[in-house]
């Protein structure tokens, strides 16, 4: 590897780094924005032009509220928690392609931090690995609702990787890659002989197993019964202060981002638009293709949200239901039907 | 190859350490790190898929599972179970036992040439694929036997007692 190749990745790094905390912190904006217009409120309007300024003043707030580490917490595991969650919701980025190749003199840059040839396991095991800052956190602050809360964090992302895990495998048979440039430049274009490009329209049911499953995987009502403030007071987090907890609750809105942005490469196309082959420049279709992929991903925050501020919380043994006797068999049925159909069109 | 020794050492300074953690939560802390070196040896070997499946399955799943029951029951000091002392010095024996086994093997076992990989790509998920549906093909199949046996057994285990409860109007719950 050349020095400019190690120069042109860290800066990328930083890039994509800095874009997923900005539009996290956007996000919580947002989420309240969104809220108050469900409601028929106004929301924040006070700090800044629209309240624009409402984040920085509560990341300035967090930083200054006091400190606590309970007595009988334990010590270190306590700072460990919350370290682990925003740094597991940060590394989920690494593999996820931003667009395609931009040519600037001589030097070709790969919107991409890494191309590694597993990327869906990757983010597959980031996501599993995630439920590890919420349970440490939990069980460290030595209070019977974190615990539960904490528990419960455990259970419910099991249950969902398992039908999450199956959805992937249908997708996997329609394209035969683990890459996920590869999937990206599948669906090139939006419509190619006779049917559309984009997975979605390949996998309709897997998609829609995949996206109940992220919403339970970062504890997006309606699966938050981890935090279920009407049972468990705060749940994992009662016990955390100051930029403790806002790391827990920032570590919600990076994922949130980033498994916006994998759906949208999985089953929407990426960087991928109509048209674009009439677009002589590759440079513009790459920095269109980019644009296009944060709209997406911007749908796909929206429709949280959306979801968030329509639905109410589910029970919980309404969620192991619906995780194990649902979606677990027809994600089965899934990937038989897609065997079929791949089978008689061969 | 210090690579290697490195995340050799470090492997056996946590499995090292998840035997003398007092708290088992702590245990099973380090047996998460000591999990995470071998995911780092898999992709040292040029084994990803491999890597990323132990990563997965053996942290992601597994530990989460071991760490979500010991959480469950609360193990501390105030209520460890007293052992009686022919169950330590019977674990003594049998300890010692595999600790004989194990250096008679080693002492048996001739130094081998460093193994080169006939196929550097074979821990790709194509490469890995072909082999295990061609040649071990029938193993492969008598394991997800013994995996779904397994599965029956936790769910008749599960089901075996369960007495419908029924309230006053008949409706179960």
């Amino acid at each position: 590897m050349e020095l400019t190749d190690i120069i042109v990745k860290v800066i990328l790094i930083v890039i994509v780094f800095a874009i997923s905390l900005v539009i996290a912190m956007y996000s919580t904006y947002a989420e309240r924005k969104i809220a108050a217009f469900f409601q028929d409120r106004v929301g924040p309007n006070r700090a800044g032009p629209f309240g624009m300024l409402q984040p920085l003043a509560d990341g300035a707030k967090m930083f200054l509220k006091e400190e606590i580490i309970p007595t009988r917490a334990s010590g270190l595991l306590f700072i460990v928690g919350p370290s682990l969650a925003i740094l597991t919701a940060c590394i989920g980025s690494a593999v996820i392609p931003w667009g395609q190749k931009l040519t600037i003199g001589s030097t070709i840059i790969d919107l991409q931090v890494t191309d590694i040839n597993v990327g869906i396991l990757y983010i597959f095991g980031v996501v599993s690995l995630g439920v590890y800052g919420i349970m440490i956190g939990g069980w460290a602050s030595n209070n019977k609702y974190s615990l539960l809360g904490a528990i419960r964090a455990a259970s419910q992302n099991i249950s969902y990787e398992i039908s999450m895990g199956l959805s992937i495998i249908a997708l996997l048979l329609v394209t035969g890659s683990l890459s996920l440039r590869e999937i990206a430049e599948q669906q090139h274009g939006f419509w190619h002989d006779g049917w559309f490009t984009w997975n979605f329209f390949k996998q309709p049911l897997g998609f829609l197993i995949f996206i109940v499953c992220a919403f339970a995987e970062t504890n997006r009502t309606p699966f938050d019964l981890p935090e279920c403030e009407t049972e468990l007071v705060g749940g994992y987090h009662t016990e955390y202060s100051s930029m403790k907890l806002g790391f827990y609750l920032f570590a919600e809105y990076i994922n949130m981002f980033v498994s916006s942005a994998v759906m949208a490469t999985l089953y929407f196309g990426g960087y991928n638009f109509p048209f674009m082959e009439l677009i002589d420049s590759p440079n513009l279709v790459t920095i269109i293709g980019v644009v296009v992929l944060f709209a997406k991903i911007f749908a796909f925050i929206f429709f949280f949200m959306w979801i968030r501020w329509t639905i109410p919380r589910f029970r919980y043994d309404q969620l192991m239901n619906l995780g194990w006797k649902t979606l677990i068999p027809l994600a089965i049925a899934n990937i038989v039907i897609t065997g079929i159909v791949i089978t008689l069109l061969n | 190859m210090s690579t290697f020794y490195f995340i050799a050492f470090l492997s056996i300074f946590f499995a090292i350490l998840v035997i003398t953690a007092r708290n088992p939560v702590h245990s099973i802390l380090y047996l998460v790190l000591t999990f995470f070196t071998f995911t780092v040896h898999y992709i040292l070997l040029n084994a990803q898929f491999l890597a990323i499946v132990n990563f997965i399955v053996y942290m992601g799943a597994i530990l989460v599972l071991f760490l979500y029951t010991l959480m469950l029951m609360n193990l501390n000091k105030d209520n460890e179970p007293m052992k009686s002392n022919i169950v330590k010095i019977a674990a003594v024996f049998g300890g010692g036992c595999l600790l004989v086994t194990i250096v008679a093997s080693l002492k048996t076992l001739a130094v081998s040439q460093p193994v080169v990989l006939q196929n550097p790509e074979l821990g790709l998920v194509k490469n890995l694929g072909k082999v295990l549906f061609n040649e071990f093909l029938l193993p492969f199949e008598v394991s997800s036997l013994l995996l779904l046996s397994a599965m029956v057994g936790a769910v008749l285990l599960a089901t075996k007692d369960k007495q419908p409860k029924t309230q006053p109007d008949g409706k179960l719950y």
